[in-house]
């Protein structure tokens, strides 16, 4: 009994990527199963691991559990990540919440069609630069702190990061213009845990796929055509 | 100045209506601003206020907060509703996003457009019937206990009430097949404060009508 946290997900980003993320940011070893095949996919759904049929799903300190937010809420806690007191926590709660709206638009990227991928792109750049990173940008100006929230390492900065890499991944010069972000960016991708990640070999995925996108099909039998947001 | 929470939305359900639901249940009294112009929501806009330029909003203990989800987590942290330590939580959590996804569709319904409105509310059926309903059941026969989670009210019952009256609105023998949750609707509904909220002139709102699409497509199309 390994007694680390296992996440069963496709090999792949998604949904399971933000909790990878966290995971390593908190410097817990985590294991991982990936699934490929539909088979795999109904075992486990005949085996009563997934409560509401879906992934991600993670075991960890003896439960299941599914659904991103909550998972990620509980790791958050156990490791310290989601500030010091229900104010902070609400502040971390509505950053994340930010972000992942955002990685959101990304997050069906590699099932739109090609002329579909295009506007998407231009969707992400435009939200992002107008509405989400303007408003860290002045979070961290405003208080002039390392963190975003009560000058301490936390789950915001984790996604907040994330969510950063993930759009210049579409546009490499998103950050042109946010001086405190292009900052913020250089501080956490240094710390020790988060620097790890990033370097090749580590848990975190690659850009999703055609295969990728193949697999998820396979495995969900969701064939239908996926429409941007 | 009341100290009241102060909820910003249009009017009608959207996604404020989890948040009237919680405040209600915790027994809280609040002030609602209504928008029913897209001035009125292009001023929240100039003046700062809304975080990411959207609401719902909701102005408590000195913070303006957005994001539904943060707004809920922070009202049930503060009022007891969400579990005595990290594991209820964590079980609490799980079942307000299954819901949450539930009613994600309920939310979508009135926008979509004519010729798909038969379908998605097939799906709606199909996916209470087949996957969060039968989840909750299953919960409630386990231990026998009259809450969801650690035999205390919380978070998570009110968001299970509110999502079974919700979709009952829309199929109204959804719970034939339940027994459990149709003892948990009579025991929900015979809770003080919740009991309250279900009277006419609560401000629980209505399901959404036409002036209300009209409305919210206008403010924020």
């Amino acid at each position: 009994m390994a007694g680390k946290p296992k996440l069963y997900y496709f090999d792949g980003r998604g949904k399971m990527e933000s909790i990878r993320w966290l995971l390593a940011a908190a410097g817990v070893e985590f294991e991982e199963e990936f699934l490929e095949t539909r088979e795999q996919y109904e075992k486990l759904l005949k085996g009563g691991s997934l409560l509401f049929q879906q992934v991600p799903m993670v075991e960890i300190d003896g439960m299941k559990m599914v659904q991103t937010r909550a998972i990620l809420s509980y790791i958050a806690a156990k490791h310290n990540l989601y500030g010091k007191d229900l104010k902070e926590r609400a502040l971390i709660d509505m950053y994340v919440g930010g972000t992942d709206d955002l990685m959101g638009f990304i997050l069906m990227f590699p099932f739109l069609s090609a002329e579909d991928k295009e506007k998407q792109r231009a969707v992400i750049v435009q939200k992002a630069t107008s509405r989400y990173f303007p408003a860290y940008e002045k979070v961290l100006k405003d208080h002039g702190q390392d963190f975003l929230v009560g000058n301490n390492f936390s789950w915001a900065d984790v996604h907040l990061l994330e969510a950063i890499l993930m759009v210049e991944e579409k546009k490499s010069d998103m950050l042109s213009g946010f001086p405190q972000l292009q900052a913020f960016k250089a501080r956490i991708s240094s710390i020790p845990t988060i620097k790890k990640f990033l370097e090749p070999g580590s848990q975190r995925k690659p850009v999703p796929d055609d295969k990728y996108v193949e697999t998820v099909r396979r495995v969900l039998r969701m064939y239908y055509d996926i429409k941007a947001n | 100045m009341s100290g009241k929470p102060r909820l910003t939305y249009c009017n009608g359900r959207g996604r404020m209506e989890p948040v009237r639901w919680l405040l209600a249940a915790a027994g809280v009294e609040f002030e609602e601003i209504f928008l029913e112009t897209k001035e009125q929501y292009q001023k929240l806009i100039n003046d700062g206020v809304l975080l990411f330029q959207q609401v719902p909003l909701v102005e408590i203990d000195g913070m303006k907060m957005v994001q539904t989800r943060a707004i809920l987590s922070y009202i049930a942290g503060k009022y007891n509703l969400y579990g005595k330590d990290l594991k209820e939580r964590a079980l609490i959590d799980m079942y307000v996003e299954g819901i949450a996804d539930l009613m994600q569709m309920i939310l979508m319904f009135p926008f979509s457009p004519p010729e798909a409105k038969e379908k998605n509310l097939d799906s709606i059926k199909e996916r209470a019937t087949n996957r969060y309903f039968p989840v909750f059941e299953k919960v409630l026969k386990q231990h026998g206990q009259d809450f969801l989670v650690g035999n205390k009210f919380s978070w998570a019952d009110v968001q299970l009430m509110e999502a079974i009256l919700a979709v009952e609105e829309k199929i109204p023998a959804v719970l034939s097949g339940f027994p459990q949750l149709q003892a948990f609707k009579v025991r929900m509904s015979n809770m003080p404060t919740i009991k309250k909220f279900l009277q006419p002139g609560s401000p629980r709102k209505p399901p959404p009508d036409e002036h209300y699409i009209e409305t919210v497509l206008k403010i924020f199309k």
